[in-house]
């Protein structure tokens, strides 16, 4: 690399003309918005929605932490925050239970198939986000064949038939669904690198199956399985669409409220609050999970 | 059973996993032949959906305002996120990195939000335009990725080449590193075309009440009622992104690890 470094300093100039443009756009449409929205926080709600002027006729700037008050003292907020972890938890888990087994089977393929394997992973990822909503839509409707099952086999032990759509099953469901590639991109990642002599040796030693599995390939995997748990977690915490199709009156996530905040309520400083809490929220489990998993791959490796 | 046999039971949970992937693509596929207005069970072959979809003024305004933003979006976007990588690589600095990935990184709905708020301030009237504008801003970043990627794989010294046989830093790019990386350019470009087209979030607070791209459209025909006239928009839909994709990722094979 040392020549490119010679190149960019002979030529500041066309340093800041390749560097320039793209900088600049995403400060304006990306960096300052950002900075707007934090302001916004901290100013009072519009008569009619939106924002109150920013300062009064006398020229005092009218900023507060009323909007952040609100949000830490009235229960329903923080209870809505628990409940979108609580999903965004429980999404995590079945990813990583669906994706652990064909991660596996991947990285044991011949490696002309991989690829190929790997792209029928990503490849429903690209399709429509709202047409593989609208898949579970039809799938849990109450005139499909998994509806008409489920509701038979209640009824002959004497229950009340279910509604699979408008449920907290049916936002999970969805959840892990579009989540799951997230999951096994990086769980790949990680179990392709394993050095199988070291199960041979295991095996050799008298490990059983089970034994090799949890006391070396898992450990081993730890980093590919905290990116992973990641990029769902983080993604499915900030999600509205899904609790706003496929969920009840009582799945509402942080996505749904901040939503309301916006286009329904108008009460922008308290919406630019629950973004912030997000953002915070996102920010902080990135960066434990980048943490954890250079802890886990140190650990791993010495065990 | 040795610890290089693979065992049935990792088979049979793959693939339930790969069936869990596609099934529920493939009944909306299904659905959009049937002649049936309910998507429940299988009742005849019929193209009829297809050409009330060719008949539907809403649906035609909305895949030509979708098409307008895809092509502006992933033309501008593709510009500047081949320089966000070219920049990445070369000269290695550290704020462009942020500011190209963190719009990737976070929820979308909060950089949906903060643009809400953003044009609503500067008195930028919502729609096609300020759709374009957002669009630009979260595709750049993939393109820049694949870009990076393709000029990782790249032999620098043909460039450094150019330059010592006199080459203005221009032509030595123009002339050497733009024709090496195009590959990844174009598949950076598709790629943002394929997002641009998807995007629903982010769309759905910049486009104002009067703009509708199809992704809006499509959340508002769910909301209100089922019909397999959207799982034929929808079939179209895929076939058209997943077509672009599998040419992107052919272009550029590292597409499959950069996600």
């Amino acid at each position: 690399m040392k020549p490119t470094a010679k190149t960019g300093r002979a030529a500041p100039a066309g340093r800041w003309l390749v560097m320039g443009p793209p900088l600049l756009y995403l400060v304006v449409f990306f960096a300052l918005p950002a900075l707007i929205m934090v302001v916004a926080s901290f100013r009072s709600p519009g008569e009619f929605g939106g924002l109150a002027p920013l300062s009064d006729e006398t020229g005092k700037l009218d900023l507060n932490v009323e909007s952040y008050a609100r949000f830490f003292t009235e229960s329903v907020y923080l209870q809505v925050f628990v409940k979108s972890a609580w999903y965004a938890t429980l999404t995590t888990l079945f990813c990583l239970l669906l994706a652990y087994p064909l991660a596996t089977l991947i990285a044991q393929s011949p490696k002309k198939y991989r690829d190929l394997l790997l792209l029928l992973v990503i490849l429903p990822f690209w399709s429509n986000f709202l047409i593989r909503v609208y898949a579970w839509m039809i799938i849990l409707g109450p005139n499909a064949a998994l509806a008409r099952m489920v509701n038979a086999a209640l009824g002959s032990v004497g229950l009340a038939p279910v509604s699979l759509l408008f449920s907290a099953f049916a936002v999970l469901t969805c959840l892990v669904y579009v989540h799951l590639p997230f999951m096994v991109l990086p769980l790949y990642a990680n179990l392709e690198k394993h050095d199988r002599a070291l199960l041979d040796a295991a095996q050799d030693l008298g490990a059983n199956a089970w034994n090799r599995f949890w006391r070396i390939t898992f450990p081993l995997s730890l980093p590919g399985v905290f990116a992973g748990a990641a990029l769902v977690f983080i993604p499915a915490l900030g999600i509205f669409a899904i609790p706003d199709i496929l969920g009840g009156p009582d799945d509402t996530m942080i996505g749904n409220l901040i939503k309301t905040q916006f286009l329904e309520t108008r009460d922008w400083p308290f919406g630019s609050v629950l973004s912030i809490v997000l953002t915070v929220a996102a920010l902080v489990l990135a960066g434990l999970a980048a943490w954890v998993a250079r802890r886990g791959a140190r650990g791993g490796v010495g065990a | 059973m040795t610890a290089r046999g693979r065992s049935p039971w990792l088979w049979a949970a793959a693939i339930a996993a790969y069936a869990f992937l596609y099934v529920p693509l493939v009944i909306v596929v299904v659905y959009s032949f049937n002649d049936s207005r309910l998507n429940a069970e299988w009742v005849g072959f019929t193209l009829d959906w297809y050409r009330r979809l060719a008949n539907d003024s809403d649906m035609l305004a909305a895949a030509g305002n979708s098409l307008l933003i895809g092509i502006t979006a992933s033309l501008v976007s593709t510009v500047l996120g081949t320089m966000a990588g070219v920049a990445m690589h070369r000269y290695r600095p550290r704020l462009l990195p942020i500011l190209v990935f963190a719009p990737i990184a976070i929820p979308e709905i909060l950089m949906g939000v903060s643009l809400l708020i953003f044009f609503v301030l500067l008195n930028f009237t919502l729609g096609l335009v300020s759709v374009a504008l957002a669009h630009i801003a979260f595709c750049i970043g993939f393109v820049a990725i694949v870009v990076r990627a393709r000029l990782a794989g790249m032999d620098e010294s043909l460039t450094e080449a150019a330059r010592d046989c006199g080459a203005s830093p221009a032509n030595a790019f123009r002339y050497v590193t733009l024709p090496l990386i195009m590959p990844g350019v174009i598949a950076g470009a598709l790629m943002a075309f394929t997002l641009s087209i998807d995007d629903f979030v982010i769309t759905f607070f910049t486009a104002g009440a009067g703009t509708v791209t199809l992704p809006l459209l499509i959340y508002s025909m769910i909301k209100i009622s089922v019909t397999p006239e959207v799982n034929a928009v929808s079939t179209l839909l895929m076939l058209l992104t997943l077509l672009l994709i599998v040419i992107a990722a052919k272009l550029s094979p590292t597409l499959l690890r950069s996600e």
